[in-house]
Order: structure tokens, then C-alpha cells, then sequence
């Protein structure tokens, strides 16, 4: 038991008061920062990362990794509590969450996603620990074309399985992968698409511009909207004896839970995919296998709970390439591999011999983050309940506010500012017409790594898109993905054939 | 909504041809030994949401999707009113923030927002609206060490900025 023994020398690190004052912070912290509109981890790890140089290597990037688990839960609390993601990663928990909020069960959505995320840590932790080594080479494997296919695939699903209108969708898709490539182009350098030469566009439009615009502005929008600027405030009551029913009823979702985490973790480990597109994936196969598909959508809480599993395995996953390859599985582990960088500690598989101590450290402090973010999360409940409570004209302007600021902070330039707000106001006026907008979030997310496996692949290939069908892993990906695109027109085919066979 | 939704797929579809022909300012072939030019991602995307565009103008005829063919109202008057309010404020803060800083035009966005929009009294609103700007300044500036704009007040803070950097 090797791995046992490097385990418990980890805990033994992670349990050092300093090391665990910084878990418990960051965690805390992390859940502030993901609750809060426009702030993600990946913002969190950002900022914070220079104030680390306060305390010890190891210690700073436990800390920055318990703000990345911590925000991971804490975006399922805005994404239930007000309707808006926290972060990405948590735009799936609103498809069920935010109905649940809506009909009184804010408790139990919040419950259910604590423990999914819980849940979802542990197992993939422990898979983590585990099975390191060998997986790792999987995705090693992994080329250009297969990254490309798995990025179809993630698209494909909102197709197949968003059941929105299909040109839809699809502009929406197109719409946000052309603006992730405003900017300068990443194999020629040249500045593209720079609307009217304004420098502000120069540096491209990050993915979070357009998601406070849409998720924070527009939702907003929307909201006021809707309830004639006075929010219907869901009563949700907090007792002991409602959370233990809570978690008594958790076990339907226990098949959901377990799915999730298994394909986050899975999806996380792939350098191309993270948390966004595992949540969403995982949420897309919770609604087909589930027995009542149909109450997806308006409050099933397996719908939070696939999810919330799933990111939180996610990034656990995706900090597997980035120790043991030194290739980050998301944006918040290309900040940390930055940091390890600065502190000496070059990622790749040496690491594992030459700062063992570091590596099972980190890796146990996951476990205890695990505990107190749930521990946090589950014992201020009656906080984030609060927050609905407060009449929507106090708690409209704060957010309007925390968009803009949020908005300015990770870029500092106001021309984000201005971006965000037209984003909202057309974004709102769009998703009136039922224009879907979270395959724009993804995409745009998604855009400049599927720009660069195809081009990549393309030129592998020579300029022929077979590379994407005949290699022995991409192939089977992009059929699928390709099944998945079909789907709805074959159940178009179907349905008229039904209606002419029916009149006739 | 009949006419919101054409008026939406027109624009748009004008906004993916000005994109198609933004991208074609960088090449949008294939370089040989370089693989596709820098513009051929954007261009054929954006051919897509042409094509896109043209689909939901062609179902807007044929009145063949739910939006197309519903006859409710896109935005009554009370609606309007209520969006042109918001998005106007949100508009003034913004172009406050360049002249005179977050640290006022904050303020006064929620002032109006909950004393006007809301009709909440006058000291709630008051201490809201001085507190978001003084945790936001704890937040931003002390702990995480982020200049928020101040436009022509940044005199005012030099003293802070001594007591705490």
C-alpha cells in the first residue's frame, strides 16, 4: 500500500495548522467568490495568486486550490439562489435549480448540491489517487483531431438533447465561437476582426464579458421583466428536520450523483474539455437516462445534482494533466501551473519523485476541502436564503453593480464594461424571441482551443477533414457527435411522417 | 413578436455578413505548408449564422416555428418603459464611471434605483448606497489590490491610498 502510506504523509502536511487555516480560508473564500455573479475561480485563483507569495509554496497552492474547490460549490448557490451562475461552471445547475428555488425547495436544491458536490469531490479524488499513472498516459494519447471531436461533441449534445429551436441554437453556437476569435490570431499573430479599429477589442472578448452580459445584465433584465420589477420571493424554510429529509431523499439522485462524477472526472482529465462542458454533458445524460425526462428542466433535482457532481469532479480532473503532464485541464489550472512554475515546482511527471511532499500534500488537502466546503456551504444556508429574501429593488441595484465591477476587475479596461452591457441588452432582447444563449457562453468559451486542434489537425492532415473520422479515438467521437446532430432532424422526419400518416 | 422576430433575423443576418466581411480581411483559403488563413475559422462561422438567419427568416414566412407564429406582444408599454428605465440608468452609471469614478456614480445609480424604481425609504437606501462603495473599495482595492476607476476624484483618495499601501 504504497499509496496509502504517501497519503497519509500528505495528511500529515495538509494538517498543519498553517496549512489548514489556509484550506478552511480558501475554501471560504471560494465560496464567496463563486456565489458571487461574474467572479469564478478562475477569476479567485487569478487575483489572489500574487498575495500566496506571503506564505510557502506548498501552502499557497492549497490555498488556491481549496478557493477553486470552495468556488465550485459556491456557483451552485447563485445559479439556485438567484437564477444566475456564479461561475461557467455552474450554468447547468440553473436548468433545475432555479424552478426548484421558484416552488420553495431552495433548501433541498442547495442540500442536494452540497452533497453532489461533496460527493463528486471524494470519488474523484479518490480516482485521483488512485488511478493517476495510467490514465494520465490515456491522455497523453489524445492529438489535435481527438481534442476537436470531443469540442463537436460538447456542441452536438445542445443540439441533439437542448430541444431549443435548431437555427437557434446553432447561431448561437456560431455567434460565440466568431467572438472568441476576435483578437489576434493565434497561428499568425495578425489582429482579427478589431470592429470599427477599437484597440478595447484587441484583446479579444473574454468569455466572461459575454457571460455577466448575458448571465448577469440580461438575466436581470429578464427578471425585473417578468416580475414587473417585485421578484416573487420563494419561501424557503431551513430547519434541522427539513435538511435530514433532505438528505433522506437524496438517495433518487444517488444514480445521477455517481454518473456525474464519474464523467467529470473523466471529462476533466482532457486537456480541451473542464468543468463547463462536463456539467453540461452531464446534465444532457441525466435527462436521458432518467425515467421522467420531461421534468427536466422544471425543478428535478437530479438535474442539480448531475452537475454539481460533475464540476466538482471536473476539476479535480483536470488538475491530473496539469501535475502529472504539466498540460492544464482548465483555465484556473494554467493559472496554477503559472504559479508552480514561479515557485520552482515544475509540473510534469518528475514532480511526482522529486517533490513528493508537495504532491500528496496538495493532493490530501483536496480531501479536507472537500469537508469544510461542505461544512460551510451546508451551515450558511440560512445566509444565502437571506439574500432572496431581500426585496428584489435593494438586491437588483447590488447586482447590477457586482456585474460592472466584477466585469471591470479581471481585465481592467472599460470598454469590457461597455461590452457587458450590450451583451445584456441584446442578449435579453434575443432570449425573448427564445434564442438559447448558454451554447454562446461555451462556445466562446470552447472557441480558440477547437480554432487551434482543427487547424492543428488540418494541418497534420494536409488540409482533409478525414483525419477527424479515421483516427481510432476521434472517429467514434464524432460519430456520435454526429448522431447527436441528427437527432432532431430524424425526429422532425418522424414527426411529419406521423401527422401525414395521421390526416391521411 | 412577429415583427421583433424578423426585425431580430434581419439584423442579425446584416451583423454575420459585416462579420464575413470583417474575416475576409485576412486570408481565408488554405496557405499552402501554413494550413487555413487566419480568417477562415471566423468567415465560415459566420457564413453559418447567415445561413442560420436566412432559416428563421424563411420559417417567419412560412409561420412555421412557435415564435413565428405567436401573435402575443413583444413588450407592452409598461414593459418598455420599464427596460428603457433600467438599461438608461445602467447606460448614465457607466459613462459616469469615465467622469467622475465608481465611487459616485455607484452611489447614485442605487439611490435612484431604490429610492426612485424601488420607493424604499430614505435610510435603507442611504445605507446601501454608502455601503456598497466602501466594501466594494475593502474588497477591490485593499484585498485584492484592483484600481477601480475614479475619473476626476482620484485626488480625494491619495490620503487612503497612504493609510493603507
Amino acid at each position: 500500500m504504497e499509496v496509502f502510506d504517501h497519503l497519509m504523509q500528505g495528511f500529515a502536511i495538509a494538517l498543519q495548522p498553517l496549512n489548514l487555516g489556509l484550506v478552511i480560508f480558501g475554501c471560504a473564500l471560494g465560496l464567496f467568490i463563486g456565489a458571487m455573479p461574474g467572479l469564478g475561480s478562475v477569476n479567485g485563483v487569478a487575483i489572489l495568486l500574487p498575495m500566496t507569495f506571503l506564505v510557502p509554496p506548498t501552502g499557497a497552492i492549497i490555498f488556491l486550490a481549496a478557493i477553486y474547490y470552495g468556488a465550485m460549490y459556491g456557483g451552485a448557490i447563485s445559479s439556485i439562489m438567484l437564477g444566475i451562475p456564479g461561475a461557467s461552471t455552474a450554468v447547468a445547475t440553473t436548468f433545475d435549480g432555479r424552478p426548484m428555488a421558484l416552488q420553495g425547495l431552495a433548501d433541498k436544491a442547495l442540500i442536494t448540491a452540497a452533497t453532489a458536490s461533496f460527493i463528486g469531490g471524494t470519488i474523484s479524488v479518490v480516482l485521483f489517487t488512485l488511478f493517476a499513472p495510467p490514465l494520465a498516459a490515456v491522455a497523453l494519447a489524445f492529438g489535435s483531431a481527438e481534442e476537436f471531436a470531443l469540442m463537436m461533441l460538447a456542441f452536438a449534445t445542445f443540439i441533439g438533447l437542448g430541444g431549443d429551436d435548431i437555427p437557434k441554437t446553432l447561431f448561437s453556437i456560431f455567434i460565440g465561437l466568431v467572438f472568441s476569435a476576435v483578437g489576434l490570431d493565434i497561428i499568425s499573430g495578425q489582429p482579427r476582426l478589431v470592429f470599427g479599429d477599437i484597440p478595447g477589442f484587441l484583446h479579444g472578448i473574454n468569455f466572461l464579458v459575454l457571460a455577466i452580459g448575458i448571465y448577469g445584465i440580461g438575466e436581470m433584465l429578464w427578471t425585473i421583466e417578468s416580475s414587473k420589477g417585485d421578484v416573487k420571493i420563494s419561501q424557503a424554510t431551513v430547519t434541522v428536520r427539513r435538511i435530514i429529509d433532505d438528505l433522506r431523499t437524496l438517495k433518487d439522485t444517488f444514480k445521477s450523483i455517481v454518473m456525474g462524477s464519474i464523467l467529470g472526472y473523466f471529462v476533466g482529465i482532457l486537456p480541451a474539455a473542464g468543468a463547463t462542458p462536463g456539467s453540461l454533458m452531464a446534465y444532457g445524460v441525466a435527462k436521458t437516462i432518467s425515467k421522467h425526462p420531461e421534468t427536466f428542466g422544471k425543478g428535478n433535482p437530479e438535474g442539480v445534482a448531475a452537475p454539481e457532481s460533475a464540476n466538482n469532479a471536473a476539476s479535480t480532473g483536470s488538475m491530473l494533466p496539469m501535475l502529472t503532464l504539466g498540460i492544464p485541464g482548465s483555465p484556473t489550472t494554467a493559472i496554477l501551473l503559472g504559479g508552480m512554475v514561479i515557485w520552482g515546482l515544475e509540473p510534469g511527471p518528475m514532480l511526482f519523485i522529486e517533490h513528493q511532499e508537495f504532491v500528496w500534500g496538495l493532493i490530501a488537502s483536496l480531501y479536507v476541502a472537500n469537508v469544510f466546503s461542505l461544512l460551510i456551504n451546508v451551515g450558511f444556508i440560512p445566509v444565502f436564503i437571506w439574500v432572496l429574501r431581500l426585496p428584489f429593488t435593494i438586491l437588483a441595484p447590488i447586482i447590477f453593480v457586482l456585474c460592472i465591477v466584477g466585469g471591470y476587475a479581471p481585465t481592467q479596461d472599460m470598454h469590457d464594461v461597455w461590452l457587458i452591457l450590450i451583451f445584456g441588452v441584446v442578449g435579453y432582447l434575443m432570449r425573448k424571441l427564445e434564442y438559447p444563449l448558454a451554447p454562446a457562453v461555451l462556445a466562446i468559451v470552447l472557441g480558440p482551443l477547437a480554432e487551434t486542434s482543427m487547424r492543428q489537425a488540418l494541418l497534420i492532415s494536409n488540409g482533409s477533414f478525414m483525419v477527424f473520422f479515421e483516427r481510432p479515438i476521434s472517429g467514434p467521437i464524432m460519430a456520435a457527435a454526429i448522431v447527436l446532430f441528427l437527432l432532431p432532424i430524424i425526429k422532425l422526419v418522424k414527426d411529419k411522417f406521423r401527422t401525414r400518416a395521421a390526416g391521411n | 413578436m412577429r415583427k421583433a422576430e424578423l426585425v431580430m433575423a434581419l439584423v442579425m443576418g446584416l451583423f454575420s455578413a459585416y462579420l464575413m466581411w470583417k474575416s475576409a480581411e485576412l486570408p481565408i483559403g488554405w496557405i499552402p505548408e501554413e494550413g487555413p488563413g487566419g480568417g477562415a475559422f471566423p468567415f465560415w462561422l459566420a457564413t453559418g449564422m447567415l445561413v442560420c438567419c436566412l432559416w428563421i427568416i424563411a420559417r417567419w414566412f412560412k409561420r412555421s416555428s412557435t415564435v413565428a407564429a405567436s401573435t402575443d406582444q413583444y413588450m407592452d408599454a409598461a414593459t418598455l418603459r420599464l427596460f428603457l428605465l433600467v438599461a438608461g440608468a445602467l447606460t448614465v452609471m457607466i459613462g459616469l464611471i469615465h467622469i467622475v469614478g465608481v465611487y459616485v456614480s455607484i452611489p447614485l445609480f442605487m439611490v435612484f434605483y431604490m429610492r426612485y424604481m424601488g420607493g424604499h425609504h430614505w435610510l435603507p437606501t442611504g445605507v446601501i448606497a454608502v455601503m456598497t462603495p466602501i466594501v466594494a473599495f475593502f474588497f477591490f482595492e485593499i484585498s485584492l489590490r484592483i484600481t477601480l476607476p475614479k475619473g476626476m476624484t482620484e485626488p480625494l483618495f491619495y490620503p487612503l491610498y497612504d493609510i493603507f499601501f
